[in-house]
């Protein structure tokens, strides 16, 4: 199972853990899951459309992944806000 | 003591204070996150506001007591799968029934909650009417910002759109008809159709001693409604513009009701610098003047369609007004005079004034 972190307010939601072990062949399968596992978090990182909300990027090991990213039992994936300022 | 509720660009305020003196700070929540609407429920007394947090998106939150812990509320999202998502809630009104709510959002939906506002439910009849394919959004996006329930008959409801006009239900929502008569889009280009949809309404409110009646901001015009918004007439003749966004009504005067002009749609500040609110107590017959105690000089102020509100009514009635330049002025003597209720707070999208 793959890896999932989440950080912030969606650890509070997601059962006070930031760390989830997730079965999914993309990344939105994965955040399916995690709303399934813990309801709180629907809405939070996937809009209506199940598309990954505008300023919550998600990292493949380390690297900009979508919805469609395609991931691995063995993959680890950030759930991170964007950061951003000027 | 009156309390004003704020919703703000950096979080929910609640000020407590008299007329004429400044208010104080009693509760501040959800600091940093922006709050385009916080409201009391004058029957439960229960706290709502609404957060759009840049990251997470749109959610309602409702407590009993604002500097204690939020809950927040189910359902409020359109369906899944679909090609739309909730862009923003806009405002949220209690219903005549005891436990019913209203909640208007962007795209231009409506939230309905029969249990106090813990869980929600779009309003399927205004989500699925098949002229929404040609809903038009403004240029705050298609909005749901005006909701106007009718005094001891909960089947009827008057809903407004920007900028998809004015819609009236007598069947609890189950069916929705336009309700836009007489409203002229000077804004459109003449070859327009007279049945077009993109119709700006900016703020509406209903004489809740005369129901029928209905006070209307338009993006250009002010209007009355003397038939339960069925048709409208322009009563915006003797105000310096009739261009603005918020708008109050007097509930002891049918014939009342207070606007803030702003100059034009391209210079959204009130007008020659000076901060005045506009009186009728003729239903829009003559507009007076209501600005003793406001800034006359170099003050060019916007004020947003949802920070405007009162407290009491008739010889007791408060009005209250919050600027984007993060000011709240108030009047306890029904506009006669005015004062600066707070400053140096972050710009102010919303104010509610708890009876």
């Amino acid at each position: 199972m793959a890896s999932v972190r989440v950080r912030g307010p969606l650890r509070q939601l997601a059962g006070g853990r930031s760390d989830h072990q997730l079965s999914g062949a993309t990344v939105v399968e994965l955040l399916r899951e995690l709303e399934r596992a813990h309801p709180a978090v629907d809405g939070w990182i996937l809009d209506e459309r199940g598309l990954i909300r505008r300023h919550i990027n998600v990292f493949v090991n380390g690297e900009r992944g979508g919805e469609a990213t395609a991931v691995d039992p063995d993959d680890r994936i950030e759930v991170l806000p964007a950061i951003s300022g000027g | 003591m009156t309390e004003l509720i704020l919703g703000t660009k950096k979080g929910l305020f609640v000020l407590e204070g008299e007329p004429g003196g400044e208010f104080a700070v009693k509760a501040r929540a959800f600091a940093g996150e922006p709050v385009e609407y916080a409201m009391r429920h004058p029957r439960s007394g229960r706290m709502f506001a609404s957060v759009t947090s840049p990251f997470y998106g749109p959610k309602i939150w409702y407590a009993d007591d604002p500097a204690g812990e939020w809950s927040q509320a189910d359902g409020v999202a359109l369906p899944e799968g679909g090609d739309a998502a909730l862009e923003r809630i806009w405002l949220i009104v209690a219903g005549e029934e005891e436990n019913r709510l209203y909640a208007g959002g962007d795209p231009g939906v409506l939230f309905e909650s029969a249990d106090g506002g813990a869980s929600w439910e779009l309003n399927r009849a205004l989500w699925e009417h098949p002229t929404r394919g040609s809903w038009e959004p403004g240029g705050g996006g298609l909005c749901l910002h005006s909701i106007a329930p009718w005094p001891d008959d909960p089947e009827r409801l008057a809903l407004a759109i920007s900028a998809a006009g004015v819609w009236l239900t007598e069947d609890r929502g189950g069916s929705w008809r336009q309700g836009n008569d007489g409203l002229l889009a000077r804004y459109a280009p003449d070859e327009a159709p007279e049945d077009s949809s993109a119709l700006c309404v900016h703020h509406l409110e209903r004489a809740p001693r005369q129901p029928e009646r209905m006070f209307m901001q338009f993006h250009g015009g002010v209007y009355r409604s003397d038939d339960g918004g069925e048709s409208w007439a322009d009563i915006g003749a003797g105000l310096p513009s009739d261009f603005g966004f918020p708008l109050m009504v007097d509930p002891a005067d049918p014939d009342s009701a207070y606007v803030i002009p702003l100059k034009a749609d391209t210079d959204r500040v009130t007008p020659e610098g000076q901060v005045r609110v506009y009186e009728t107590r003729d239903a829009g017959a003559t507009w007076s003047e209501r600005g003793d105690g406001l800034p006359q000089h170099d003050a060019y102020l916007t004020v947003l369609r949802l920070a405007f509100d009162r407290a009491g009514e008739g010889s007791d009635l408060e009005l209250y007004f919050g600027t984007t330049s993060g000011e709240v002025f108030a009047s306890g003597d029904a506009g006669a005079s005015w004062a600066s209720a707070a400053s140096r707070l972050p710009p102010v999208y919303s104010l509610a004034a708890a009876d």
